[in-house]
C-alpha cells in the first residue's frame, strides 16, 4: 500500500508538486492524469526513489522512500518516459543485467528473462542489439526491464509516448495483462489511455490533485448540468422546436441517427426527461430513445483545469 | 561486490562494443610506440638514434613518456563513464536499482582501470626489448609499471569525477584535463611560494615528485599511498555527486 502525506517537491523556487496526499491500495491500477508540467513525472520519480521530496512523506508498504530507498528499489519496477536501454547490449543480455542488478540470482534471472521475453513477445529479437530495434520493440524491452524482477509496484511514466496507433493498442493490452500481478501507477496526458486502463484516476494540475476517483465517479461529480441524449423519428427542426417548449432545456448538438432518426443532446439545470418525452410525443414525433448522456473524461479534464486557472 | 562486478562487466562490454574504446586504446599504444622509438622531445632517451645510451636511461625515458600517454588515455577512457549514462537517461536504471552510489562508482572505475591495465601491459614488449638487449632489472620494469598503474588509477578517478559533473562527454574530458593539469602544475606553483607551502604543494602534485621515483625503479610507500589517496578522494567525491542528484 502506498501512502503519501503532503508530498511536496520544489525545483529551485518553483513547486513541481505541492501537498499531494493520497492512498493507493495493493493491486490497484491508478492513473495520474495531467497536462505537461502538472507534476506527474515528479511524483512518480519520488515514488521510484529517484528523487527526494522537499517535504512531506511517502511510504510503500510501510517503508519510507527517503530512509528505506534501498529496500524499496527491490520492490519497484520503473519505466521512465525514455526507456533506460543500452543500445550496444543484446535484449537478452540487457534483461539479464537488469535482473541481476535488481537482486535476482543467476539462475532465477535466466528463468525470469525467458518468461518476460515470451510475455512481451520479444523472444524473436532476444539476440539483437537494442540499438537496432524499432520504437515499439524498445518500449516493450523497457516494460520487460521494469517487470523482470517481479516488482510489487510498477511505475510507468507515459508508457505510450511516441508510439503509433497499433503499438499503442498493443502496449495498452500488455499493461492490462499485468493487472493483478502488480500495483500499477501510470502517468499520461492522454485521457483515453488512463480511462481504459485504470481503476482510479488522480487528476493533477499545477502540482496539485484537483480530482480523484473512478471515471464514473468523476463523471457524476462534474456533471453539474443534466445532459440527455434524445433520438426521435421527426425532422431536426421539429425536434428542436419540441425541445424548446420545455423550460430550461437547450439543444447542444444535433446529428443524424440510425434509420432516418435525429439525435440531439439536450442540456438543462434539472432533470427534464419526462417533460421532453411528453413534448416530443405531443409534437407527433416517434420517440426512439431517451437516456442520460455520458460525461466524457476529456470534458471533465478541460473543465477541471479551466476552473483552476480561472480561480 | 557482485553488483560492482556486474556494473564493471557491463562497462567493459560497452568499451569493447564501441569504436571509441578501440580508438583510444590504439592511440595510446601508437603514442607509446612513437615516443619509445623516436624520442620526439629530444630527451636523449629514445630507443633508436645515434649515440650510446644507458639501458636504464632508455627505460626511464619510456616510463616518463608513457606517464604522459597514461594521463591522456585515462582522461579519454573516463569521460564517458557517467556523462554518457546521464545523456542517454540510462543512469535512471542505476538510480532505481538496489545499488548504492559507491557500488556504481566502483564498478565504473574498475572497468576503466581493467581496460587501462590491459592496454598498459600491451606495451611490455618495449621494456622487454631493453631487458633483452641491455642491462636493466626486472624490478625497475615492475616499479615503472606499478607507477603507471597508480598514476592511471588517480587520473581515472579524477576523470570519473569530472564525468559525474556533466552530461556532455567532451566537457567532461575538458574538465578532467583542467583538473589533471592543475594537479600537475602544483609543483611549479610550489616553486613560486615559500616554505611550508612549497613543500605541501610539491607533495600534492600528481607527477613530478611522486612519479619520478617509480620511473627510476624506486618504490616508496608514501608515493603509493599518495596515488591511492587521490584515487579514493575523487571516487568518494564522485559518489557524493551522485547522491546529491536525488536532491535536485
Amino acid at each position: 500500500m502506498i501512502v503519501a502525506d503532503r508530498l511536496t517537491k520544489f525545483y529551485g523556487e518553483r513547486p513541481a508538486i505541492q501537498d499531494l496526499s493520497f492512498t493507493i491500495e495493493k493491486g490497484q491500477v491508478v492513473g495520474l492524469l495531467g497536462l505537461n508540467g502538472a507534476g506527474k513525472s515528479t511524483a512518480l520519480r519520488i515514488l521510484s526513489c529517484l528523487l527526494l521530496p522537499t517535504s512531506g512523506r511517502v511510504t510503500i508498504d510501510g517503508d519510507d522512500v527517503v530512509t528505506r530507498a534501498h529496500e524499496i528499489r527491490r520492490r519497484v519496477g520503473y519505466l521512465p518516459e525514455v526507456p533506460p536501454l543500452y543500445p550496444e547490449m543484446t535484449v537478452q543480455g540487457y534483461l539479464t543485467f537488469v535482473a541481476r542488478l535488481k537482486g535476482l540470482s543467476a539462475k532465477s534471472a535466466a528463468e525470469r528473462v525467458a518468461e518476460v521475453l515470451g510475455a512481451m513477445s520479444i523472444a524473436d529479437v532476444a539476440a539483437d542489439p537494442i540499438g537496432t530495434l524499432s520504437l515499439g520493440y524498445r518500449q516493450r524491452v523497457g516494460l520487460a526491464q521494469a517487470i523482470v524482477h517481479r516488482p510489487a509496484l510498477l511505475i510507468l511514466d507515459e508508457p505510450i509516448l511516441g508510439l503509433d496507433p497499433v503499438q499503442i493498442v498493443d502496449m495498452r493490452q500488455r499493461i492490462r495483462a499485468l493487472r493483478g500481478e502488480h500495483t500499477i501507477l501510470i502517468s499520461s496526458h492522454i485521457l483515453s489511455e488512463i480511462s481504459q486502463t485504470c481503476d482510479r484516476i488522480f487528476v493533477l494540475h499545477q502540482g496539485k490533485i484537483v480530482a480523484q476517483g473512478t471515471e464514473d465517479e468523476l463523471s457524476a461529480r462534474f456533471a453539474s448540468q443534466a445532459r440527455v441524449v434524445v433520438e426521435a423519428r421527426m425532422s431536426e427542426a421539429e425536434l428542436t422546436k419540441a425541445v424548446g417548449t420545455v423550460a430550461g432545456a437547450t439543444v447542444r448538438s444535433t446529428k443524424a441517427g440510425a434509420e432516418g432518426t435525429v439525435e440531439v443532446v439536450v442540456e438543462s439545470e434539472r432533470d427534464v426527461r419526462e417533460e421532453l418525452s411528453r413534448a416530443i410525443v405531443g409534437a407527433g414525433g416517434g420517440l426512439m430513445c431517451l437516456r442520460p448522456a455520458e460525461v466524457e473524461l476529456e470534458s471533465i479534464f478541460v473543465k477541471l483545469t479551466r476552473a483552476r486557472e480561472a480561480a | 561486490m557482485t553488483k560492482v562486478l556486474l556494473i564493471a562487466r557491463r562497462e567493459l562490454g560497452a568499451y569493447l562494443r564501441s569504436p571509441a574504446g578501440y580508438i583510444i586504446a590504439s592511440l595510446m599504444l601508437l603514442l607509446d610506440g612513437i615516443l619509445f622509438y623516436l624520442d620526439p622531445f629530444r630527451l636523449g632517451r629514445g630507443a633508436l638514434g645515434r649515440g650510446a645510451k644507458l639501458s636504464s636511461d632508455v627505460l626511464e625515458g619510456f616510463f616518463f613518456n608513457a606517464s604522459g600517454v597514461t594521463m591522456l588515455a585515462c582522461v579519454l577512457f573516463s569521460m564517458r563513464l557517467l556523462a554518457e549514462e546521464r545523456q542517454t537517461g540510462t543512469i535512471v536504471l542505476l538510480y532505481t536499482s538496489p545499488v548504492s552510489e559507491r557500488e556504481v562508482v566502483l564498478g565504473k572505475y574498475l572497468s576503466a582501470l581493467a581496460l587501462f591495465a590491459v592496454m598498459t601491459l600491451l606495451t611490455v614488449y618495449m621494456p622487454a626489448l631493453i631487458f633483452v638487449n641491455g642491462k636493466v632489472s626486472i624490478g625497475h620494469i615492475l616499479s615503472g609499471y606499478l607507477g603507471l598503474l597508480l598514476l592511471g588509477s588517480a587520473t581515472l578517478s579524477i576523470g570519473l569525477f569530472a564525468s559525474s559533473l556533466t552530461r556532455i562527454q567532451v566537457l567532461a574530458a575538458i574538465l578532467a584535463t583542467a583538473m589533471v593539469a592543475l594537479m600537475l602544475l602544483l609543483w611549479v606553483i610550489g616553486q613560486a611560494t615559500d616554505e611550508p607551502f612549497s613543500e605541501v604543494l610539491a607533495s600534492l602534485a600528481l607527477h613530478n615528485r611522486r612519479f619520478l621515483p617509480f620511473q627510476k625503479g624506486i618504490v616508496e610507500v608514501a608515493n603509493v599511498g599518495y596515488y591511492l589517496a587521490v584515487s579514493y578522494v575523487f571516487l568518494l567525491a564522485t559518489s557524493k555527486v551522485l547522491e546529491s542528484r536525488r536532491w535536485r
